[in-house]
């Protein structure tokens, strides 16, 4: 029977893999944006495993919100990399001044 | 022993699919990878008993959310050779940052365990006599019924916010503005001549509409086309 502890262990990969992925590509926001969907993914796996583990549905009931919250993220995200790519015509992180952040 | 297969092999697909999402050299088949990590993620979810969940993130992820990124990775014009510049540069402390982080969750599964009293601390026990999904819908609209109804006012709001900043006003596009035609009278436009018996229309009399009190900015399709008004002769309403 496979434990709590794998779970863990496959979660504890994906996120990090999904921070790697964040320094990675560094320039690339179409990538941060899935890199970030990786690590709530993972956040998702540990949520449910650990509901099944305890018996105890309200794990899943989060999952569920994380799901939502994470598919608002992104449709806000590409929407605003829309508007950034048609006024200044790249995605490049770097050239993200308009704020003079 | 089959569970142990199943999720040995969903485990594997999916950690190399997530390797392959941020390590790809073109976004689309950064897309497709991501796509094949949410159906091995689904997976390990029906693994767990979570079937509904399962579904969900098959319907909602790869259905709209992936297609989403693969529609805005094909949309925008963008050359992705440059914008992987660097990235040798950001892989050495990327990978310091991300070996850290692995460490210190190892040793963090490495020492847990339940707590003695988690038998007292259970908010929802999972009822073995339903389904998943009908145990999931009873407990979504009794307990977490306001929770659910933020999340639809959070979906609303991203739905709003999305077409809001992508709507493109068309500057050039003629289209009708009620308001300022109700709120124009003759008056302000119009402007009676007496034409005299036999003398004709002279030039001089051939007037351009007056400026319209109502109009933020100056309108370049009047100048375009103007609108030449004598007499009593009506004016027909552009807006």
């Amino acid at each position: 029977m496979v434990g709590v502890g794998h779970y863990l262990v496959v979660s504890a990969i994906l996120l990090v893999l999904g921070v790697f992925g964040i320094f990675l590509n560094r320039k690339n926001i179409i990538i941060i944006l899935m890199a970030i969907e990786l690590i709530l993914l993972s956040v998702n796996i540990n949520l449910v495993a650990f509901s099944a583990a305890l018996g105890d549905l309200a794990g899943q009931v989060f999952t569920m919100f994380v799901l939502t919250v994470a598919a608002a993220e992104a449709a806000i995200g590409l929407a605003i990399v829309v508007i950034y790519f048609r006024n200044r015509g790249s995605i490049e992180v770097e050239d993200v001044t308009l704020m003079r952040g | 022993m089959i569970t142990m297969i199943a999720f040995y092999l969903f485990a594997a697909i999916l950690i190399a699919s997530a390797a392959m999402v941020v390590s790809a050299r073109n976004p689309v088949h950064s897309v497709l990878f991501l796509i094949l990590a949410f159906f091995n993620a689904a997976g390990l979810f029906l693994l767990n008993g979570a079937e509904f969940l399962a579904m969900i993130l098959v319907i909602v992820y790869v259905g709209a959310v992936a297609v989403l990124f693969l529609f805005v990775v094909m949309m925008l014009d963008v050359n992705f050779v440059e914008l992987r510049e660097g990235i040798q540069r950001y892989a050495p402390i990327g990978a310091v940052v991300g070996l850290i982080l692995f460490a210190e969750l190892l040793m963090v599964v490495g020492v847990w365990h339940f707590s003695p009293a988690i038998s007292t601390l259970r908010v929802a026990l999972t009822p073995m006599a339903e389904q998943n999904t009908a145990a999931l819908g009873d407990l979504l609209y009794t307990h977490y019924i306001l929770l659910f109804q933020i999340a639809g006012l959070v979906l609303l709001v991203a739905m709003i916010g999305a077409i809001v900043l992508t709507l493109r006003e068309r500057t050039l596009s003629r289209h009708q503005v009620i308001a300022r035609q109700i709120a124009r009278s003759p008056d302000d436009t119009l402007e009676l001549v007496s034409v005299a018996l036999n003398a004709g229309i002279p030039a001089a009399s051939f007037r351009r509409p007056l400026a319209d009190p109502l109009a933020e900015q100056p309108q370049e399709h009047d100048d375009r086309h103007p609108h030449i008004v004598s007499g009593a002769a009506h004016h027909e309403e552009r807006h």
